[in-house]
């Protein structure tokens, strides 16, 4: 019986094997880096907001504080958004004709809130709480970065789940003395790893496996 | 002399019947899959099974839309159809495991003119089965990751420490090892019916699939080593697979889950289970394809056998359930025990379960009815049916009575669960026609060895003389067509 396929048939199965393995691969790694990219984690992407309010001017240029603003961060799960009225403390007086602020004076007169595009926007079965980070010397640059110098503030980190787990499970890698909190400069360093070690026994911070369980942020 | 031979084909009966050539046995197998007509009937079955498909497209359809919502299951029985279904079309595979890969190694003859399509009908019940994993996660898109240990972005792994996924590694290779062992055996058949087929079109995918099969020495070389390589690996997976199926329950603390009789008592209602699904679908196949000169009688009796001999295993496992849960003194179980028998909501299951499978197989232990397919048959729907019911009793009326009374409640399947239940019985049949219309449904070149003239001794070509020839020469346990 003669063959069904000449000879060159044996080089195609080969390719065929060795291709099957190399896309295999490929695909592998496409997967890997697109499940982490901006486009799935919007990390780095600056949004089209309202106003257009500079963190690198308030916070950089003036030095006002975080908590001016967001007054809850310390009390409550959300850090707060600050109404309108905060901004109208100074703007009522600086700045009081300029276009640029025409949105905030319009909130104000029609008592209605500047509706601003949510920049880290976590699942909703995700259980997140800012005093309990601020109470245990989490700092804000530590997961926004150093916002007293983004113009436009974008997420400084992608907010998936490996990046909440890479602190949760060494925290002592990353805390900070409470006074050090809401320094935008601070770098993990500016301390040695046994001043961290002795500041997670000061504060309490509880073991790896319990800040590790599953409800801990899945309640 | 004619004594001898009497006593010999009644120890060691032909296992091909007829006056078979190594021709007639290609024309006869061969042409199944290759003529030209199909017939009438073939359209009707495929059909009806497609409609059915139907069902299990529609039933996955809505449940991806709406959730699993529209089954039945809520607390406290968390699990119902969903494992009831994939425990049971497990089981059901691992007939064509046993039969292709331990008796292959055991020398058992009669396993030649069956293993080809009891390992189709494993490959098709793994993949019924493997869909309900999949779909009771609610969301299979997202269940790749669930299930199986892939790097990812969340920071973590499934739990290595849950028999559920020792479960997905079991099935998964499984099916990986059943696909490669029956897609090897099948390689000199594609390459018998490439080299047949007269369109074109099938010539050509005949050839793809025979990998350029020639027949040498050589090739034969290879493919025996790699047949038996398979062999040797599918040997532990009958055990291990269905016993990690069991862990899924037994390393639970549940009453009615948490007995150590389960892994055994488990493998063995797989086989129980597997070989009569073989015996349902061969005895009608046998005769639409007027195939009883190879699947003859013997080899239902033999099968029969093992049904009776792995149904009494199993019906040891019920018994021993029952007394683990007295002399445990542990109220839960006792409690569990005498509600699954007496007193709770689905006691009408465990008897109904002990009727099909402790009760109906006792009529093998007659030979009247061992050796008529009618009866086989019946015994064998009956089993499967008890198969199934062991799983639900198992599984509802462990779960119904909590620990905590206040937590009681009935559990009762909706029109999506027996929707999908019966898609997948349809999924398993579409598959099943398509399988003995396209490919060789009896393994060609394993059934010539079977023949007289695979076996010449000196220059006797015929049988009889053949088999007294051996008889004058060996030792009586000498089997003759070895």
């Amino acid at each position: 019986m003669a063959q069904f396929f000449q000879k060159g048939a044996n080089n195609i199965a080969r390719i065929t094997m060795i291709m099957g393995v190399v896309v295999a691969g490929l695909a592998f790694f496409a997967y890997t880096q697109f499940s982490r990219s901006s486009y799935i984690t919007g990390q780095y992407v600056e949004l089209q907001q309202p106003v257009q309010f500079s963190h690198r001017h308030h916070v950089g240029d003036d030095g006002i504080d975080c908590r001016y603003c967001h007054t809850t961060v310390e009390t409550t799960a959300s850090a707060g958004m600050p109404p309108t009225q905060t901004c109208m403390n100074c703007h009522s007086e600086i700045w009081a004709d300029s276009p640029y602020l025409e949105p905030v004076r319009a909130s104000f007169r029609e008592n209605k809130p500047i509706e601003w595009e949510r920049v880290h926007d976590l699942p909703e079965y995700a259980y997140f709480n800012h005093s309990i980070h601020v109470a245990k010397g989490v700092g804000c640059s530590t997961c926004h970065g150093e916002i007293d110098n983004m113009a436009a503030v974008s997420q400084e980190n992608t907010l998936q789940m490996e990046w909440c787990l890479s602190c949760h499970r060494e925290p002592e890698k990353f805390i900070r003395p409470k006074s050090e909190i809401y320094n935008m400069q601070w770098q993990d360093n500016d301390i040695t790893a046994e001043e961290r070690l002795k500041l997670k026994e000061d504060y309490r911070i509880r073991s790896r496996d319990m800040l590790t369980s599953c409800s801990i942020c899945h309640r | 002399m004619q004594d001898l031979k009497e006593i010999q084909t009644k120890i060691y009966p032909p296992m091909v019947e007829g006056d078979h050539t190594f021709g007639t046995v290609s024309d006869k197998i061969g042409d199944l899959a290759l003529k030209k007509r199909t017939p009438f009937l073939w359209y009707v079955g495929f059909g009806i099974s497609f409609l059915v498909l139907q069902l299990l497209m529609m039933s996955v359809t809505t449940l991806v839309a709406k959730g699993i919502g529209i089954w039945g299951n809520n607390q406290p029985v968390g699990w119902a159809f969903d494992i009831i279904n994939f425990v049971w079309w497990i089981g059901i595979g691992h007939a064509g495991t046993l039969i292709s890969a331990i008796l292959l190694l055991l020398n058992q003859k009669w396993r030649t003119s069956i293993n080809r399509f009891a390992e189709a009908m494993t490959l098709f019940a793994v993949a019924c089965a493997a869909m309900f994993p999949l779909l009771h996660t609610g969301r299979p898109w997202l269940a790749a990751y669930w299930l199986f240990p892939i790097p990812n972005s969340m920071g973590i792994w499934p739990q290595f420490r849950s028999p559920l996924i020792w479960d997905v590694f079991a099935v998964s290779t499984y099916a990986t090892i059943s696909l490669l062992f029956w897609y090897v055996g099948l390689i000199p058949d594609f390459a018998t019916l490439r080299d047949r087929a007269k369109n074109k079109f099938f010539k050509f995918i005949y050839a793809v699939l025979s990998w350029g099969w020639r027949g040498s020495a050589r090739h034969w070389h290879r493919y025996e080593i790699a047949y038996l390589l398979l062999a040797g690996i599918s040997t532990p997976l009958v055990l291990s697979v269905h016993s990690i199926v069991s862990f899924d329950f037994a390393v639970s603390q549940l009453p009615g889950w948490h007995a150590t009789i389960f892994p055994p008592y488990f493998v063995a209602g797989a086989i129980f289970a597997g070989f009569a699904m073989v015996l349902i679908l061969c005895i009608p196949l046998r005769v639409w394809f007027n195939m009883k000169d190879m699947i003859t009688n013997t080899h239902l009796v033999y099968m029969g056998k093992v049904m009776l001999a792995t149904g009494l295993i199993v019906v040891y496992g019920y018994a021993m359930e029952a007394y683990f849960a007295w002399y445990s003194a542990s109220l839960y179980e006792w409690f569990m025990m005498k509600n699954r028998m007496f007193g709770g909501p689905y006691w009408w299951s465990y008897w109904l379960l002990i009727i099909c499978n402790g009760a109906s197989i006792q009529l093998l232990w007659f030979k009247r009815f061992r050796e008529s397919p009618f009866w086989l048959f019946i015994i064998s729907i009956v089993v499967s049916i008890g198969m199934w019911l062991e799983r639900f009793v198992i599984i509802v009326t462990s779960l119904n009575r909590d620990f905590l009374p206040s937590s009681w409640a009935m559990y009762s399947p909706t029109v999506w669960d027996w929707s999908m239940f019966i898609g997948t019985i349809g999924l398993f049949f579409t598959l099943l026609f398509l399988f003995v219309r396209f490919l060789p449904i009896i393994s060609i070149f394993e059934v010539r060895t079977l023949l007289p003239d695979a076996n010449v001794h000196g220059h006797h070509q015929d049988f009889e003389e053949n088999v007294v020839q051996v008889e004058e020469t060996y030792d009586r346990t000498d089997p003759p067509n070895n």
